[in-house]
């Protein structure tokens, strides 16, 4: 409480510890394997967009889906349209990744895990960070975190994409390697996706009387089960939907080539 | 020195002290909260199991009738009947106002506050937030007084202008002008500083005196202080024979021996088990209530589920004689390696559901003791839990016998007799706490002037002594022989010998205190705080153990292993302890306990009363329910 | 059983002071703040240190074990190796007192800060109805025992005195979810909590989660909700244009 004694300066201070943090764990330890993971996904993500080899039939490599432009071949198409006319030459990937992109940008998982091992703010708990001056998300360009909602919108029509190419792929060829790859991918992806704190804000967390919403209610608990998983999704996505893009665009290549690949 | 003016100081910001500084300030006083810890922290954040208010609302026959008649059972007729009146009748209405302050309690399907049952209560009864309802309450009445505040900023400018909280300010004397309270004496941990209260009231609600005793579920604060200032300020003490030994403490590790372990374990279908896995409470229940509790395991497991047809299981028994019963099986040789005996929910209840119900509880064994609740069975043993006895209060203002003196919650008497049903503490804090609040506020009203503080100058010498010498007696030392005297000879099992022995000690103690030195500087120094301290416990142990001594029977709290039958002629008499001023010369004396009013005696049996009363008390009862 | 443990612990009145190191005793089941306790009365009766219920329920005995945000009362000593030299700090955020003891009112400035529980008018104590899953949300919350270690370890405030004035905290910013969450309150909170309380300083990086010693998911539960409630009401352009137009069909 505020006292009314007198005080001298130097108890008015902090400790005078001169030392960045005293804990003696390897606290460094997460924030690195956080951007080694980041920065994986990066680099591929970069390579992945200029690769050609995105489609072998039933086969759709998940950076380039949904393949929206004329380049795009015939099977690759989302039924069969190519709203995107014949000007636009650009690898596929990049009229549609600022969507899944911009959603994990703005996640409220991955905003910590890059804060923390990009920014270094910070870079574990009780370690100081670098920096003079911090405002947090009160401003631009941080303040627009804030429309991580709309993401999620976009989140899901390419979550759906993803499992129809999945589901059309298991059915063109149910003994392949790449059609089930496809399928655990585009479920994670989902579980994921519907996981996002937004979407259990929509679904009813923004509402003070869950008893009277009984679907919603029961919606906001299915959802925050899945939220309770969100870094683990996040991570397990992340490497899935690499793992899955890679194995199409190696069997597209020629590269993977066994019977069921 | 700082001076402050105020028209009712509470000392104390636990339940007690915080519900009556809010009533102090709802009728307009200014009124000062003076505690030793931090806002917020009290003593009555570990209480868990639950508020008593007879709602009605799992078990629409409970009323106020049946809880009175549950607290003087309880009690063993030695409560003051007009307390246990008040606080049935109130306890509602108490509670219900915590809610409307945003209180969260657990609640029924219907939407009200839900109950549960406990120890001594016919009714599901206790308004609970899982296990940690002490927590609610104190954060509830904290909140309060922050709303409080904000009113007087919006009003006045000054948040602090009618209600202010001095934490970490410990009183050291009660000032008088004449007879009469004229303010309060103490020093600011932090500093060291002292402070000074100019106030024509003062509220005790400084709890209890559970650390003179080495196993107990009491923390630190609880040093008898406002016990020790109601003495020295010329007030009355009764029932300090009375303590209460929780049943369930703790027993494993070592560092946290006497921790509670909530008694709701009990109430959600946890089983006394001892080293032999016989359910040993069966053995134990006494012919006061023997129709009142299941004979048979079948029995009693039944009851969990279907309440109106079956008896209680044994384990609901009231605390003391829990308590006696696992320190009866311990010195048998049947207790559990630690010294205890077996608390098992494990196996009543499936895991998901005991993490739900008891989280503090699967927290506080996983995180101290490494057990899990869920698997495997708690070590329990009795522990110092309680002081029946306290300030001598007028039931409808809790205004003690020295003018302008108040007293609320533990540190006051009478309310609980020789036993304290467990979930009474959380609502009598409530309803005494409002009316010494409220009290203390009419009294300042009816008064012509302000007294005048006087004895600043030997309370500060007193204060100060501890640091002006220098190689005298350590204080940990003499709080810690303190606290094995007591616990060793003024324990939950008395005899008269013992306590001329734990009289013969603390008479040496007192010698040694007196002696004792702190190093170091004035600021936040705890060595001086415990020597100061000292002062207290030792006051308030030695009218303890001179109470027990006169005692010749066993009954609630107190139990005389050379008098082990319950006596009807006891039953009329108070103890009563007073001091001299300057804390020599300790006296107690027999009083007189007043007989129930008409009324309220008719609403008993006469074939229960026929267990406790003199053939004369019998007579005046057959008269009054005549007359009704 | 017993051993003799290495233990450095912070010494000095206000900021200014040094880690002073100590042998001491521990016995088996001990806590760190035992091992405080027995430096106390035995090697430094001064030693200052908050406490009170050493069962982990009043949350005063906050302190920073090997850098590390703890309540002593709860953190055992089986937990560290013998050889292993244990630094007891007081918080870093907060001014020091003495010794282990800091000056916390900035917490209870903050407090004061965030207006109350609000309820309707028309409604009386007792004739609250509210069903247990409305609750449930508001009621995690309020199991803070209000240690202040989510205030300690949050970086905006810890790393950066200069925000205090504008940061109500981890601690507080839940207060103000569990009002808003709460199903008979009826002030709005999600302008000021963004405006007056500064929850956008936030980055959810989640220390206040890690160091909770009730495991509240103080970021999953309070913060981002109450970050979301936020957005519905200043940065959601979708829900204020139908806000707009329901207010004037009504």
């Amino acid at each position: 409480m505020t006292q009314t004694t007198a005080e001298s300066a130097a108890r008015k201070q902090r400790a005078q510890i001169r030392v960045r943090t005293l804990r003696t764990d390897r606290w460094w330890l997460a924030p690195a394997f956080t951007f080694a993971g980041l920065l994986l996904f990066l680099i591929y993500g970069f390579w992945a967009i200029f690769d050609g080899s995105y489609f072998v039939d039933p086969y759709i490599a998940p950076f380039s889906s949904p393949c929206l432009a004329t380049s795009c071949p015939e099977g690759a198409r989302l039924f069969g349209l190519a709203p995107f006319g014949d000007w636009y030459t650009l690898p596929p990937g990049i009229l549609i990744l600022g969507l899944p992109g911009g959603f994990r940008l703005t996640c409220y998982y991955y905003r910590k895990a890059y804060y923390r091992s990009f920014w270094l703010s910070p870079p574990a708990c009780a370690v100081a960070e670098p920096h003079g001056k911090y405002t947090g998300e009160t401003r631009l360009p941080l303040i627009l975190q804030n429309i991580h909602r709309y993401f999620f919108y976009f989140a899901i029509i390419i979550g759906l994409i993803l499992t129809y190419d999945a589901v059309l792929a298991l059915v063109h060829k149910p003994a392949g390697l790449g059609s089930w790859i496809l399928l655990v991918n585009a479920a994670l992806i989902l579980c994921y996706t519907f996981g996002c704190h937004s979407c259990r804000h929509i679904t009813a967390g923004r509402l003070n009387h869950f008893s009277r919403h009984p679907l919603r209610y029961k919606a906001w608990t299915l959802v925050s089960k899945l939220n309770a998983r969100h870094q683990q999704f996040a991570w397990a996505s992340l490497f899935s939907v690499m793992i899955a893009d890679l194995y199409v665009r190696l069997v597209a290549k020629g590269v993977i080539n066994f019977p069921f690949a | 020195m700082e001076r402050h003016e105020y028209d009712v100081v509470v000392i104390g910001a636990g339940g007690a002290g915080l519900r009556a500084a809010i009533e102090a300030r709802q009728q307009g006083k200014r009124t000062a909260i003076v505690c030793k810890s931090l806002f917020g922290k009290a003593h009555t954040v570990m209480a868990e199991g639950g508020a008593a208010a007879a709602m009605g609302n799992v078990n629409s026959s409970d009323n106020w009738m049946v809880h009175f008649r549950d607290t003087m059972r309880g009690g063993k007729f030695l409560n003051n009947w007009r307390m246990a009146e008040l606080h049935a009748k109130e306890a509602p209405d108490r509670v219900w106002e915590l809610e409307a302050w945003g209180a969260l309690f657990d609640r029924t399907k219907d939407g009200k506050i839900s109950q549960r049952n406990f120890g001594g209560h016919e009714y599901p009864r206790l308004a609970h937030v899982g296990d940690r309802t002490g927590l609610e309450l104190i954060r509830t009445l904290q909140q309060r007084v922050v709303a409080l505040q904000q009113e007087d900023e919006k009003l006045h400018g000054d948040p602090e202008a009618y209600i202010k909280v001095f934490a970490e300010c410990t009183v050291t004397r009660l000032l008088k002008d004449g007879d009469a309270i004229s303010g309060a004496f103490g020093y600011w941990r932090e500093t060291g500083d002292f402070i000074v209260f100019d106030a024509p009231a003062v509220v005790l609600a400084t709890g209890g005196i559970g650390k003179s005793y080495v196993v107990t579920s009491n923390s630190w604060e609880y040093t008898g202080d406002g016990h020790a200032l109601a003495l020295l300020a010329g007030a009355r003490l009764i029932n300090m024979e009375f303590i209460q030994f929780h049943p369930t403490g703790m027993v494993w590790p070592p560092s946290v021996r006497g921790i509670l372990v909530t008694e709701s374990v009990r109430g959600d279908g946890g089983v006394l088990r001892n080293s032999e896995g016989r359910r040993f409470m069966f053995d134990y229940i006494p012919d006061v209530f023997k129709d009142k509790y299941a004979t048979t395991e079948e029995e009693a497991d039944r009851w969990y589920d279907d309440q109106a047809n079956n008896r209680r299981p044994p384990e609901l028994l009231p605390r003391d004689e829990v308590a006696r019963a696992i320190n009866a099986e311990v010195k048998a040789g049947r207790g559990s390696p630690q010294g205890g005996v077996f608390l098992d929910v494990s196996t009543r209840l499936p895991a998901a559901e005991i993490t739900r119900r008891l989280p503090s509880m699967h927290h506080q064994f996983k995180e101290l003791a490494d057990v899990d609740i869920t698997k495997e069975p708690m070590q329990v043993g009795p522990t110092c839990h309680y002081v029946m006895g306290g300030v001598e209060v007028d039931a409808d203002t809790g205004a003690a016998s020295v003018p302008g003196l108040f007293a609320a919650g533990e540190v006051s008497g009478g309310m609980h007799g020789s036993n304290r049903l467990g979930g009474n503490s959380l609502s009598d804090l409530l309803v005494f706490g409002r009316r010494a609040g409220a009290g203390a506020a009419a009294y300042v009203d009816g008064l012509a002037k302000r007294p005048a503080v006087t004895g600043l100058d030997e309370a500060q010498t007193e204060a100060l002594a501890p640091l002006e010498r220098s190689g005298g007696e350590n204080p940990y030392e003499v709080h810690h022989e303190l606290q094995r005297t007591m616990n060793d000879l003024v324990g939950i099992i008395r005899k008269s010998e013992e306590i001329s022995e734990a009289l013969q000690v603390i008479e040496k103690l007192k010698e040694r205190a007196k002696n004792t030195a702190s190093s170091g500087s004035r600021i936040y120094n705890p060595g001086w705080h415990l020597a100061i301290d000292l002062r207290n416990m030792l006051l308030v142990s030695e009218c303890v153990a001179k109470a027990a001594l006169l005692r010749e029977e066993s009954r609630g709290g107190h139990t005389r292993d050379d008098y082990p039958g319950m006596s009807a002629e006891w039953r009329r008499r108070l103890l009563v302890c007073s001091a001299k001023p300057d804390g020599t010369s300790i006296t107690v004396e027999e009083d007189v306990q007043p007989s129930m009013r008409g009324d309220l005696i008719s609403l008993f049996e006469r074939s229960e009363l026929e267990k406790y009363l003199t053939e004369e008390e019998l007579a005046e009862y057959d008269a009054a329910v005549k007359e009704s | 059983m017993g051993y003799k443990a290495k233990f450095r612990v912070w010494r000095g009145e206000g900021g200014e002071g040094r880690l002073e190191d100590f042998t001491v005793e521990v016995n088996e089941g001990e806590v760190v703040l035992d091992v405080i306790h027995r430096l106390q009365a035995t090697q430094a009766p001064d030693l200052a240190v908050r406490w009170n219920c050493k069962a982990g329920k009043c949350g005063s005995c906050s302190m920073e074990i090997n850098g590390k945000p703890r309540l002593g009362c709860m953190t055992r000593m089986s937990t560290f190796e013998e050889s292993e030299t244990i630094t007891v700090t007081p918080l870093r955020t907060f001014p020091v007192i003495k010794d282990l003891v800091t000056d916390v009112s900035f917490n209870y400035q903050k407090a004061r800060e965030i207006p109350s529980f609000t309820p309707p008018a028309d409604v009386k104590p007792g004739e609250y109805r509210m069903q247990q899953v409305d609750v449930e949300r508001s009621q995690e919350f309020r199991k803070c025992i209000e240690c202040f270690m989510c205030q300690n370890v949050c970086h905006v405030i810890r790393d950066h005195e200069e925000n205090k004035p504008n940061f109500a905290g981890p601690r507080y910013l839940m207060r103000i979810a569990e009002l808003d969450m709460h199903p008979y309150d009826v002030a709005d909170r999600k302008e000021s909590a963004q405006e007056e309380h500064g929850l956008g300083y936030c980055n959810i990086t989640k220390c206040c989660t890690e160091v909770c010693p009730e495991h509240i998911k103080i970021t999953d539960n309070a913060l981002i909700p109450m970050k979301e409630r936020v957005v519905d009401r200043k940065y959601d352009p979708l829900v204020w244009l139908g806000s707009k137009i329901f207010k004037r069909q009504r």
